[in-house]
């Protein structure tokens, strides 16, 4: 199934690797942040609900 | 309904939300489908062997370094003349996107140069013209995080936008103008004659169909942070005032 890439390989498969690997790591960390900012807003929504029925 | 109604960050989120499953899916699909394509399934190229398919990884990503500068760049504009933080907010959520593809065409044109030109790195007109993109965006990220508003942060960073365009601009047509240096032209034409051959253009077209793709959906899933972000900063400042 592998391509024969010839003398080339290490070149082709280092480029794929690194395009791949910069690719995914964007798309993990966008999701990651994404997730994380949206934990923090539902806890603060909820803590500034919880103490403002207390008050109110 | 008017464009302009998507401005308003509720809306935003409300649509994005519907959108950005379906979104990210076809992204996903296009991009596997074009590199599978790109890599399995074409041929060698006479002269530049196998290295021919880093041409679906590079090109790509070299297209999305520079229009991602120009979407900074509308979408800055609009801030400063309409004050949309969706637009604001936007710009600063490419940024990082446009980076990563701006390195991703760095250091997959140095891998495919090597070979091909017998160095890794020359300060060829668009070589050097797609580094200095890649500092403006590391600035326009440094920008950001250096100040605290983000009304104030919005329009410097709007300033630096308009500023880098001249960059993202001369990284597009730099092989053109100076007419010197090592880099190839552009690999698609509007002209037909000056296309790559069939066998790759196919794949290729594809391949920017999948990164334009994935583009758009980082862009809207990070604005969606951006945008939580900047509520969770109001509600602790308002916190911290009671």
């Amino acid at each position: 199934m592998m391509p024969d890439l010839g003398k080339y390989a290490l070149w082709v498969l280092s480029a794929y690797g690194a395009g791949l690997v910069l690719i995914a790591a964007l798309v993990i960390q966008s999701i990651w942040r994404d997730r994380k900012m949206a934990r923090l807003l539902a806890e603060i929504e909820a803590r500034q609900k919880r103490s403002g029925g207390r008050h109110g | 309904m008017s464009i302009w109604e998507y401005a308003n960050p509720v809306r935003f989120m409300r649509l994005s939300d519907r959108v950005l499953p379906w979104l990210a899916a076809l992204s996903a699909i296009v991009m596997l489908v074009a590199l599978v394509w790109g890599f399995f399934f074409t041929p060698d190229d006479y002269r530049q062997g196998s290295t021919v398919k880093i041409i679906f990884i590079h090109v790509p990503a070299a297209m999305i370094a520079i229009n991602a500068w120009v979407m900074m760049l509308v979408a800055s504009l609009i801030w400063l003349v309409r004050r949309h933080h969706v637009s604001a907010l936007a710009a600063k959520a490419a940024a990082p996107v446009g980076a990563v593809m701006t390195m991703i065409a760095l250091v997959t044109g140095a891998v495919w140069g090597e070979p091909m030109w017998g160095t890794w790195w020359a300060w060829d007109p668009r070589l050097t013209s797609f580094l200095i993109l890649f500092l403006f965006y590391l600035g326009y990220i440094a920008l950001w995080a250096a100040i605290d508003n983000p009304d104030t942060a919005a329009d410097l960073t709007s300033v630096l936008a308009i500023v880098g365009s001249v960059f993202a601009v001369l990284s597009r047509y730099a092989a053109l103008i100076w007419n010197q240096g090592l880099h190839q032209g552009a690999s698609l034409s509007m002209d037909r004659a000056e296309h790559v051959a069939d066998v790759f253009y196919y794949p290729l077209v594809t391949a920017i169909v999948g990164f334009i793709l994935l583009f758009v959906t980082l862009v809207v899933l990070r604005t969606r942070t951006e945008i939580r972000a900047r509520r969770l900063r109001a509600l602790l400042a308002r916190e911290s005032r009671e």
